[in-house]
């Protein structure tokens, strides 16, 4: 039995991704800027998978350009915003638990001379939007939060944050990598008051390589990447026509089924964190609490260092994570942010699941949990 | 705690013995934009409507977004009901504003007492609440003259609400209350402009645009079809009829001196215009026409044009500057795709040096050299029509 418990990392691409990517590749293979009409066919196909996003988010159909993946997205967001606002305003506040798109290319900027401003999650774990708002000023050209953390699942309040700066400072150009909530929490960008929302399509059941940016009407991005203009010269590059329209029909078949995923994946966490609890081999914490998105259950099993109960699992055909998935097992000191003690954080391990995985699942990984307590701390 | 939008009526207000009419135009028009957005309840009372989502599949915030672009609206305000005692006021201020309060510096209170029967007189409401509010959030001080946060309370007959933000609304007369007319619609920056500003009288826009392919592209009337569908917000459900003007064009070029080429094809359209216009109850024609803007809109033009016109031709923007009809285009969200560089009809067979004054005399002796008759007839019958609808 082959049991995947890493949806944080990424998704089993769905059946309706895979048709459109096929359709798109193996038929639909014009070029979007070729002025005839087989090039108009692709570049329907194109603004038909920008419209379901659009949808998806509340916004207008242009609102929305494709990048190759989050990351890219991060990058194209906080560049792009730096390279036109930068030079008057040159502060950007962020907080200390962001993807590591942000936090390297923050890091980066910072060494080229900008004011980053970390913000870290208060005593309780959690990020306080005065903490925030009282770390803006006029100075200040951007703010980026996520909205998901990708190692615990907490919800950051973007939505309340970046209202309480809005009321302030109008021109603070406000930005959201909502990687880990897009088609899992109901996101509509007029709520969260973003001016930039980052999006992957490989976390949602779509295929790698993909990604968007929302940009708000009136927000000047300069491009990180020049060349035929494409994507009205926000991000030259000829669209990757397959992929693109692979992202459109998975979130097209999860669109509207946000509410009851949501609860079903509730009743999973729930399941699991009981069957968990229930086991007395060894001291076990959660590293998330009520206020964690239901998809990402962290938790640590003392005395069982991380990447050796990752092992473990896989042996029996379990995939988990230590930490987050992106930093290869390296220590992202992301969970101590949180407020996870060290010796936890070393024997932290990821679940993330989706409204698929089923509850026979979750107790073949509670029973292979058990006999690694029993196995692992036993010959200590 | 109960949320609800209260919608705030412009000039319909004013209106005498029909202002039945208007509102109930303007109910509809808002009821259609929300029709996909849940379900909502729909009450109204002193000039005022009061829309209350029915359960928690009404997205609000959707419907905030539509209602500010239908005409008719002055301005409308989210706000939360409380019952008519100063107690429960208090409570709900505080509760439905912990998301704005605990985060602003400076605020001050404003009272409406519709209902003159509530003990309480809005300067004591004013105060007393203001004082509650200041208690309650530490970080707030009183700033009357420049306030971050304005808290409003209303007193009406059934109830009392709060709100903390007034949102201006389109303005205008309902659309539909003053018929409908046929905007001829090319894909430039003007007549998406036109049609707004003739909705915004009220009335109910249909759009005519004149295709030649193979010379111009499926690209460019998928444009049009684009801006016709952006302009739905505000103009409501648009029947697009989309004439096959390529024979027409050949015609012209084949039969008529090069420089009265764009007048003669400006007259064709006009005259399908029309007839399509008589047959779907259309009352006048409009055209994004602004003097002396290019050749065919000089007053001696326009005058050649509107010879053969049997029904009024409105021309809202015929005094603007286009930076002004810019100005509203970005706002209408129809700029960028205004701007597409794909051909269109009219700049197909375009004369090197077109009469700027043309005479009517030479203008009619230039066409009566052909019969365009049946190939207008044709082109009639094979007018395609959408509809473009503004529930989406």
């Amino acid at each position: 039995m082959n049991v995947y418990l890493d949806n944080a990392a990424t998704t089993k691409p769905c059946a309706e991704a895979i048709d459109a990517i096929n359709l798109a590749l193996a038929e639909n293979y014009g070029n979007p800027s070729s002025l005839h009409s087989f090039g108009l066919k692709a570049q329907l196909a194109v603004d038909n998978a920008r419209k379901i996003i659009a949808s998806a988010l509340s916004c207008e159909a242009e609102c929305v350009f494709f990048t190759s993946g989050a990351t890219e997205s991060n990058n194209m967001a906080i560049r792009g915003i730096v390279n036109a606002y930068g030079k008057r305003k040159p502060k950007i506040i962020t907080t200390s638990i962001e993807h590591a798109s942000i936090k390297e290319t923050v890091l980066e900027l910072e060494n080229k001379g900008f004011e980053v401003v970390r913000i870290s999650p208060d005593k309780n774990g959690e990020v306080n939007p005065v903490d925030i708002l009282n770390a803006a000023d006029e100075r200040t050209c951007l703010i980026s939060m996520m909205l998901v953390n990708n190692e615990n699942g907490l919800i950051l309040p973007v939505e309340k944050t970046f209202k309480a700066v809005k009321r302030r400072f109008p021109d603070i150009i406000t930005h959201c990598d909502c990687v880990q909530g897009f088609m899992k929490l109901p996101v509509k960008c007029n709520e969260l008051n973003a001016d930039l929302i980052s999006l992957s399509a490989h976390k949602i059941h779509g295929a790698k390589g993909v990604g968007a940016l929302y940009i708000r009407k009136g927000i000047r991005v300069l491009p990180i990447i020049t060349g035929g203009k494409q994507e009205k010269g926000i991000r030259s590059g000829t669209e990757s026509v397959p992929l693109i329209a692979g992202f459109g029909a998975a979130v097209e078949k999860l669109s509207d089924t946000v509410k009851q995923r949501y609860d079903r994946v509730s009743e999973l966490k729930k399941f699991l964190v009981e069957k968990l609890e229930e086991l007395d081999g060894g001291e076990i914490t959660f590293n998330t609490s009520e206020k964690c998105s239901p998809y990402i259950i962290n938790v640590s099993f003392e005395g069982i260092r991380s990447e050796i109960m990752l092992h473990f699992l896989e042996e029996k055909g379990i995939y988990v994570s230590s930490g987050s998935a992106c930093s290869k097992g390296a220590k992202s000191g992301v969970l101590e942010e949180l407020g996870v003690s060290s010796k936890n954080a070393d024997s932290a391990i990821r679940v993330s699941i989706t409204a698929e995985t089923t509850e026979e699942e979750l107790e073949f990984f509670v029973q292979a949990v058990s006999q690694a307590q029993k196995k692992i701390i036993k010959s200590k | 705690m109960k949320e609800l939008i209260l919608v705030k009526y412009g000039e319909i207000a004013l209106k005498g013995l029909n202002k039945n009419t208007f509102e109930d135009i303007m109910v509809k028009n808002i009821k259609r934009r929300l029709k996909k957005l849940g379900r909502f309840n729909f009450s109204r009372a002193q000039s005022t409507l009061y829309i209350e989502p029915a359960d928690e599949t009404a997205d609000i915030n959707g419907a905030v977004e539509k209602i500010k672009k239908v005409f008719g609206v002055a301005a409308l305000c989210r706000a939360c009901t409380c019952e008519k005692n100063f107690e429960d006021i208090c409570a709900k201020s505080i509760e439905y504003l912990e998301d704005v309060l605990p985060y602003a510096k400076t605020f001050k209170v404003t009272a409406k007492r519709a209902d003159k029967a509530f003990p309480m007189k809005s300067p004591e409401i004013c105060m007393e609440l203001g004082g509650v509010l200041l208690e309650k959030f530490p970080n707030l001080q009183v700033d009357v003259k420049n306030p971050e946060i304005t808290v409003t309370v209303e007193i009406r007959d059934t109830n009392a609400f709060v709100h903390a933000e007034n949102i201006k609304g389109a303005g205008g007369l309902p659309v539909g209350s003053s018929g409908s007319a046929m905007l001829l619609l090319s894909g430039g920056i003007d007549s998406p402009v036109a049609g707004y500003m003739m909705a915004k009288r009220g009335i109910h826009i249909s759009a005519i645009h004149y295709v030649s392919p193979p010379y111009t592209s499926e690209r460019a009337r998928l444009k049009v079809e684009t801006l016709c569908e952006k302009i739905t917000d505000y103009c409501g459900n648009i029947s697009f009829f989309c004439v096959p003007f390529t024979e027409l064009q050949e015609a012209i070029k084949e039969h008529c001196p090069e420089e009265f080429f764009t007048i003669i094809m400006r007259r064709l359209m006009m005259e399908i215009a029309q007839r399509i216009s008589e047959r779907e109850g259309c009352l006048a024609l409009i055209t994004g026409e602004s003097v002396g803007q290019v050749a065919s809109q000089t007053m001696a033009a326009i005058a050649c044009t509107d010879a053969v016109c049997r029904i009024p031709v409105f021309r809202p923007l015929i005094g603007m500057d286009k930076t002004e009809i810019i100005e509203i285009s970005r706002k209408i969200d129809t700029f960028e795709t205004s701007t597409l560089p794909y051909e269109d009809c009219c700049t197909v067979f375009t004369p090197r040096h077109p009469k700027v004054r043309p005479q009517l005399a030479d203008v009619e002796k230039a066409q009566n050299s052909f019969d365009f008759e049946p190939l207008i007839c044709k082109a009639v019958e094979n007018t395609e029509l959408k509809v473009f609808r503004c529930d989406g």
